[in-house]
């Protein structure tokens, strides 16, 4: 546990330790306020649903610059040879890192609360359903990370990590979407719309949370972390 | 324990190391006993820093073991990672942190905590001369600095086995004779595998060496049995009174020089040049000692040469 959470502290920190983290956020919330803002006053309706709407493919850009870094530079300057030298486990290591670039993500999502406030102020908002958009949001984004954080160990380019990494979540998110699921055969439509990482949040969006989403990213998440651990690891094989 | 009769730190029984065709290690069989320093020494590509990344659980054998402490590297990792500091080849760091930031973060890995981390920290930054530079960015210091602070993280959790790849590497000759007395005076309570292309290097700090050459051991004995064991060329040996380091700064200077070691003895250095070719610049090392004012007690050359010892045997 120490491990974990002297990792999860120095990748935390090292996020603002460069102002990329500053410029980071701004952009999110400038980016994200003025796509709602700019539909709110026409649908004129004083909910967050075209806000959470929206996330699914902000994410899929801010997610990946979350994560780039986080593998691909400890390959690039050779960090990972003192790193899985010192007694850590590749587990402990995938766990702090994973966290680390949750709280970062968490912190973004939340300071868009502005959001919220001012909706509070303009109309009468059900706080149930907002509340639950921000539980479901961190759930993809946190499913989003684990993907980034994977890819990321597979290259020392943190721009190819980046670019994987939008592809690879672009390509989870389309096998379960209308476009795909048209043209595949039927037998196989259930199977790729459970899949989709998009499927799984429009309930959420709505403020709606069912434990069968819930499983699905958690899923997700123990998956992609899992493949992380194995490509730590493949430095070891033959 | 200390000295060659000791009980065994490391032991490294037929290890082999294949990536596809390249046979970087070979049927290696060697050990290292508590209280060594054990110079690990062998041209560019002889395979060193990947026994070493065997040693220290990175990648595994593709047969052979090694256990260290008494712990086999595949079985108990954890406790022979414990055991063990590290510092390797380049000497990668996170540039980005603070040296202090570093070291505690590296310490908490390593299992410590709360004022006895602070305390050891404190400790390290005093034996490895970092006082100045506990709160500059790592990716800013100087390559010396670099060094110093790698060799703080090697050394924090007072680790059974030190092991440093190429620890001079690319500083220049102040730099490594001040690394290289550190590393002396380390190696006087530690047990230290040093790792070197360079043998003035190993014969300098070390009390026994392995030589290897394309994966395989070609000699091993300390650097006077090795000498004895083969080959003649030319070494002066001096005694001077004078300050070891400032004395080898200088004869390094003097022209066919190849390498220059000195050890301290009270006032008076014992110094070993060792030359490039079979010329005579026994006059020449004189006129250093007479321009720089220092009393000579000795001159003398020595016809066998362990440079060309490692030459020949790591010729081809
Ligand atoms: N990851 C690797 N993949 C392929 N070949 C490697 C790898 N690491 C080392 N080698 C090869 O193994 C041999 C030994 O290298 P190395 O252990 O780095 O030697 P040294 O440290 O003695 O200079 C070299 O021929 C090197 O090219
Ligand atoms: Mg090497």
């Amino acid at each position: 546990m120490q491990n974990v959470l002297a990792i999860f502290k120095k990748e935390f920190k090292a996020y603002f330790l460069s102002p990329i983290a500053y410029v980071f956020i701004t952009v999110y919330l400038v980016v994200t306020n003025f796509l709602f803002f700019q539909g709110f006053f026409i649908i004129n309706q004083a909910d967050m649903r075209g806000y959470f709407g929206l996330l699914p493919w902000v994410f899929l850009f801010f997610v990946p610059a979350i994560t780039m870094r986080i593998w691909a530079e400890e390959k690039k300057v050779k960090t990972l040879e003192l790193l899985l030298t010192w007694p850590v486990s590749d587990l402990e290591v995938v766990i702090g890192k994973f966290l680390a670039s949750f709280c970062f993500l968490g912190i973004t999502i939340l300071l868009s609360i502005t959001v919220p406030i001012t909706i509070a102020l303009l109309g009468n908002p059900d706080e149930g359903a907002i509340i639950g958009g921000y539980i479901g949001s961190l759930l993809m984004g946190a499913a989003y990370l684990s993907i980034g954080l994977w890819v990321s160990s597979l290259t020392e380019n943190q721009i190819v990590a980046f670019i994987i990494g939008v592809v690879v979540t672009f390509a989870l998110f389309m096998i379960g979407n209308p476009f795909v699921t048209m043209v595949a055969p039927a037998g196989a439509v259930p199977l790729l719309t459970y899949l989709g990482l998009g499927n799984h949040f429009e309930s959420v969006g709505r403020g709606v949370i069912d434990s069968r989403d819930i499983v699905y990213y958690l899923s997700v998440i123990g998956f992609f972390l899992f493949l992380n651990i194995r490509s730590i690891e493949s430095r070891k094989w033959e | 324990m200390n000295g060659s009769n000791g009980s065994v730190m490391m032991d490294v029984r037929q290890l082999n190391k294949r990536f596809g065709d390249v046979h970087a290690v070979r049927d290696l069989t060697f050990q290292v006993k508590k209280g060594e320093v054990f110079g690990f020494l062998g041209p560019n590509g002889a395979g060193k820093t990947t026994t070493m990344r065997i040693v220290t659980c990175y990648i595994p054998a593709s047969s052979g073991t090694i256990s260290v402490g008494g712990h086999d590297t595949v079985e108990h990792s954890l406790d022979v990672r414990k055991k063990i500091g590290y510092l390797p080849e380049n000497n990668p760091l996170y540039n980005d942190m603070m040296v202090t930031e570093y070291l505690k973060f590296a310490g908490e890995l390593r299992g410590m905590q709360g004022d006895k981390l602070s305390s050891r920290i404190d400790e390290m930054v005093q034996v490895c001369g970092l006082a100045k530079m506990t709160g500059r960015e790592i990716g800013k210091l100087s390559k010396g600095y670099r060094q110093r602070v790698g060799l703080a993280q090697a050394m924090l959790h007072d680790p059974d086995l030190l092991i440093l790849d190429e620890p001079t590497s690319g500083l220049d000759p102040n730099q490594i004779i001040e690394i290289r007395e550190l590393i002396k005076k380390i190696g006087r309570e530690k047990t230290v595998i040093y790792c070197s292309h360079i043998l003035s290097e190993v014969s300098a700090t070390c009390t026994r060496i392995l030589i290897i050459n394309n994966g395989s051991p070609v000699a091993t004995g300390t650097a006077e049995e090795l000498t004895s064991q083969m080959g003649s060329g030319n070494q002066y040996v001096l005694r001077v009174r004078g300050s070891g380091p400032d004395i080898e700064a200088k004869l390094q200077g003097v022209a066919g020089v190849s390498s220059v070691s000195a050890s301290q003895d009270n006032e008076w250095a014992s110094v070993r040049v060792a030359c490039e070719g079979n010329e005579d610049i026994g006059e020449s090392l004189f006129r250093c000692v007479v321009d720089n004012r220092w009393s000579l007690a000795e001159l003398k050359r020595e016809r066998a040469s362990l440079e060309e010892v490692f030459t020949q045997l790591t010729r081809g």
